[in-house]
């Protein structure tokens, strides 16, 4: 063997490493790609299944669904950065509008394209505390209290995190009285109770449960059911506060990707699904609360309590607001750190 | 790894390959390394110096830097001590299963930091079978706290110091001590002043490595550290936290004062190195 | 040199038979104490932790974790990763050795810490770099999309991202070993006319093959592990682009502890096969003529000396 061979090997093999990206597109099988986030993998793991039997009753046609599952923000990035999602099921409308703001892959008018604020479900944010309730927590200001234990996940990286602050604020501030100033000091002896920040919902859960640590959860409803049923019935407890934060985690199709892939009409029908019988049945079954009850299981949802819920509109204005005052670098959030 | 220099025959043209072999090292070089790096110090570039400087001295961040770099320095130190008494045994000592404690030594490198967070974590956390004895003798926390960064830091940092003394160890030879017994030095006095010298470059390299390498961790911390801020939150952490946040100009920037310090970090390495070679006259 | 392999287990150490190179009975327990202490800390008892963890639900649970069609993809995919960007680094690390130890030229240390600086950049910097670089809004990015070529969120990236994190390891084993050898005998072949295609398959690689080896083991090791780089680049498409250290930490995620320490334990096991091919290989490496740890001669008198002067 001469040199000469010996010179292309490392290109060609470089080339190779580079070429391998290309492949893959040209399946017989149409491939719907959906970026969520983590706590909704029991929910789209059925949901998928029945959408796939549904859509080939209709048309025919059989179809494929992939998931991936991530924290809301990290997921919008990766969209942003190219990710070739087809529809993203995330956990707040921020992280929806920062991809409509950064591409153009989805419009801009984006939550007005389906029912209900392009929210099929809503949840809101409960308290899972240990079995017995030792320390009587029963509402907001219990955790404020010197001494309580809290874990609650750090609403700077985590999009879900942001709904538990909110809920916290939004009970200080339609507290008799209340201003601006006693709302801040509230959350903050909330937060000086936080003995683990951890950087998403699902390693809060696991700190609190498995490893025993703190006297209280902050947790979204769908989560806390979930927690209690996995971890362990016996040991844990939801108590659900006087006034809460609806919890309204939107959804939406990435009409570019769509497009491109000429799945569009899929992306959509997928969506829609999610507010037939059988999607809100499933959310409900999956402890999300369904926007229209009546077409889900009686039983599913007795199980949600009754109360007070807000909406971030009617407290905060927009998203884009309530991020700007509280998580943006500087904001309430920092300030309440000493930052 | 000091270079021969002077003695540069005309070698260059009696071997082949040379052009061949510094146009791939270079090609790939850039491609795998250069570019990218360029690609971050290029996006950091654009906030601008006052920017630049503004992002990269916010409060939380020099918190992080604090415990990320104290961290990495004591957790270092401590592999440095340790390590050269489990060096020392190993080379030293006829136990039984002292070769499988050799080759397990290694393991905090092959093993994936993810699957070291979550078992560092169980282990160490306030229920978990260490951490329970802990907290149950000192009355201390481990997980959840700037000590479980520690832990974690020591963990993987803990084959560099003894594989950077085990072969400096096992080269010396007996004569050396002998010598010094001869002459009557007690044992203390003679690893005081005859081997602690000897083996005292190698050690900082392996400390220089093992900080080196538990600055940028990011994997195990995470599951064990807690992520107050201020209090238990590493830098990767913050670049995690900023990207999540769409912010990437704060993360490159972030990104490229920790870039720079593992660059520095890198010729403080060489530059042991070469001592080393130089004091134990070896021959490279 | 070394007596290291020459001693049989439960008999002395040659330093513990000579009386002066051994210490008191209660120095040499309280070092071993204390070491072998460390090591049970941090080293053995993480390890029992993952397979105890996995082990927990029984055999059953274990074995369903591991064939659960996403974890299959996630092994595919790994073993794909390993599979490819070892080798690639196995090509760079001969050619780069080949260059500095056998050509002299300028730049040559500012070149040997740049091979050496993926070593210590925090690998969630290395998975933002190839993102600006080849994400949607990256220098790249609209040139790949425009031609249909994907690199983050797919296969390239993942490979890029490893490559990345064990691109010195071969070339930081090859280099001191082959600068040791000097060139001699490649410069003697060739004056005897071979070529240097024969140069480097007869004369340099049967020198060299232990070390090189070892490296090829440490990059697949590390290949197979890392987790913060790729985290960064991957997409987390299940049964896609989903290595096994993500499907741990999404294992974990789900809440589903013991199939977590169950693919754990698989990378773990992994570790543990490459710790003992790497003894293997440093076994048969001993007492040739080739070591992977260059021997080093006597410290000169010059340097012991004043240090014994100093003890008397």
């Amino acid at each position: 063997m001469s040199l000469s061979s010996f010179k292309f090997l490392p290109f060609a093999l470089s080339a190779a490493l580079l070429l391998g990206g290309c492949g893959g597109e040209g399946g017989s099988t149409r491939t719907l790609l959906n970026v969520s986030y983590d706590p909704t993998r029991e929910l789209y793991q059925e949901f998928n299944e029945a959408f796939v039997k549904h859509w080939e009753a209709e048309t025919g046609e059989r179809v494929q669904v992939t998931q991936s599952h991530g924290g809301s923000g990290s997921q919008a990035r990766s969209v942003i950065d190219g990710l070739q999602a087809d529809v993203v099921t995330l956990a707040l409308a921020y992280d929806i509008d920062a991809i409509a703001e950064r591409t153009s892959k989805i419009p801009a008018d984006w939550e007005s394209k389906l029912p209900d604020n392009s929210s099929p479900y809503t949840s809101t944010i409960v308290f899972l505390v240990r079995k017995g309730n030792p320390l009587n927590i029963q509402d907001w200001d219990d955790l404020a209290k010197p001494g309580v234990g809290v874990i609650t996940p750090n609403p700077k990286s985590s999009g879900g995190a942001r709904w538990n602050y909110l809920a916290a604020w939004g009970y200080a501030i339609k507290q008799p009285g209340a201003t601006e100033a006693s709302a801040r000091d509230f959350v903050q002896a909330l937060y000086k109770n936080v003995l683990v920040l951890d950087s998403g919902a699902r390693g809060s859960t696991t700190t609190f449960v498995q490893r025993g640590i703190g006297d209280v959860l902050i947790s979204w409803e769908n989560e806390a059911f979930l927690a209690l049923n996995e971890l362990g019935p016996d040991q844990l407890e939801i108590v659900v506060p006087s006034v809460s934060i609806l919890a309204e985690p939107p959804v939406a199709v990435v009409e570019a990707n769509a497009e491109a892939k000429g799945q569009a009409d899929l992306a959509r029908a997928y969506l829609e699904y999610l507010y037939s019988a059988e999607g809100q049945s499933i959310a409900a079954k999956n402890y999300y609360r369904p926007r229209h009850p009546e077409l889900a299981g009686a039983e599913d949802v007795a199980r949600f309590p009754q109360l007070e819920l807000f909406t971030i509109r009617e407290v905060f204005g927009s998203w884009g607001e309530a991020q700007r005052t509280h998580f943006d670098d500087g904001g309430v959030f920092d300030q309440i750190y000493g930052l | 790894m000091a270079l021969t220099k002077g003695a540069a025959q005309s070698s260059r043209r009696v071997l082949p390959g040379y052009r061949l072999t510094l146009g791939y090292t270079l090609f790939y070089l850039s491609l795998i390394v250069l570019i990218p790096m360029a690609a971050l110090f290029l996006r950091a570039a654009e906030l601008g110096p006052a920017g630049f400087w503004e992002a990269i001295t916010e409060p939380r961040l020099v918190a992080s830097y604090k415990l990320s770099f104290g961290a990495s320095l004591l957790a270092a130190a401590i592999n440095s001590v340790f390590g050269l008494l489990l060096a020392w045994a190993l080379v030293r000592y006829s136990f039984p299963g002292r070769r499988i404690v050799d080759a397990l030594i290694d393991l905090p490198f092959a093993l994936p930091t993810a699957v070291a967070g979550i078992s560092l974590t169980a282990l160490y956390a306030n229920n978990g079978w260490l951490g329970s004895i802990v907290e149950g003798v000192f009355g201390i926390k481990v997980a959840f706290t700037p000590l479980g960064v520690l832990i974690a830091l020591v963990f993987i940092g803990l084959p560099f110091v003894v594989r950077t003394v085990q072969p400096v160890l096992e080269d010396i030879e007996t004569e050396l001590e002998e010598a010094a017994a001869c002459l009557g030095a007690s044992r203390w006095r003679t690893f005081r002043h005859v081997l602690l010298p000897l083996l005292t470059p190698a050690l900082l390299t392996g400390f220089a490595l093992a900080f080196a390498r538990a600055v940028g961790e990011y994997g195990s911390v995470i599951f064990i550290a807690g992520n107050i801020p201020l209090v238990s939150e590493i830098t990767p952490l913050l670049i995690i936290t900023k990207l999540e946040q769409f912010d990437y100009s704060g993360a490159t920037a972030v990104g490229v004062v920790m870039l720079v310090f593992s660059f520095l970090m890198l010729l403080v390495i060489n530059l042991l190195q070469s001592l080393s070679t130089r004091r134990l006259g070896r021959n490279p | 040199m070394s007596a290291t392999p020459m001693r049989k287990p439960g008999s002395q150490s040659r330093y513990e038979r000579n009386p002066a190179t051994s210490e008191k009975p209660w120095v040499k327990y309280t070092i071993l104490g204390l070491g072998l202490g460390y090591f049970a800390l941090f080293i053995l008892m993480p390890l029992i932790a993952v397979f105890y963890e996995a082990l927990r639900r029984g055999w059953g649970p274990y074995f369903s974790a591991i064939v659960h069609p996403d974890a299959m993809a996630a092994i595919k995919l790994t073993l794909t990763v390993a599979a490819i960007s070892v080798p690639l680094n196995l090509v760079f690390g001969v050619a780069a050795a080949w260059l500095i130890a056998k050509f002299e030229f300028r730049g040559k240390q500012l070149l040997l810490t740049m091979i050496d600086l993926p070593f210590s950049v925090s690998p969630v910097i290395v998975g933002l770099m190839y993102v600006l670089l080849f994400g949607a809004n990256g220098w790249f990015g609209v040139w790949l999309a425009e031609h249909g070529f994907r690199i983050i969120f797919a296969l390239p990236g993942i490979l890029l991202a490893t490559i990345f994190v064990t691109f010195p390891f071969v070339a930081r084993e090859l280099i001191p070993l082959m600068q040791a050898q000097g060139k001699d005998e490649e410069e003697a072949a060739v004056v005897l006319g071979a070529s240097g295609w024969q140069v480097f398959w007869h004369v340099t690689l049967p020198n060299i093959k232990w070390a090189l080896l070892y490296g090829v083991i440490l990059s697949n090791a590390r290949a197979m592990g890392e987790f913060g780089a790729v985290s960064v680049v991957s997409g987390k498409i299940r049964g896609a682009t989903n290595t096994l250290p993500l499907q741990v930490e999404i294992l974990y995620n789900e809440y589903n502890f013991a199939a977590a320490f169950a693919v754990a334990s698989l990378l773990a096991l992994l570790a543990l096969v490459t710790l003992v091919i790497k003894t293997w290989v440093e076994h048969r490496a001993h007492g040739r003529d080739v070591v992977v740890s260059p021997e080093r001669p006597l410290p000169p008198a010059a340097t012991v000396q004043p240090a014994l002067e100093k003890v008397a």
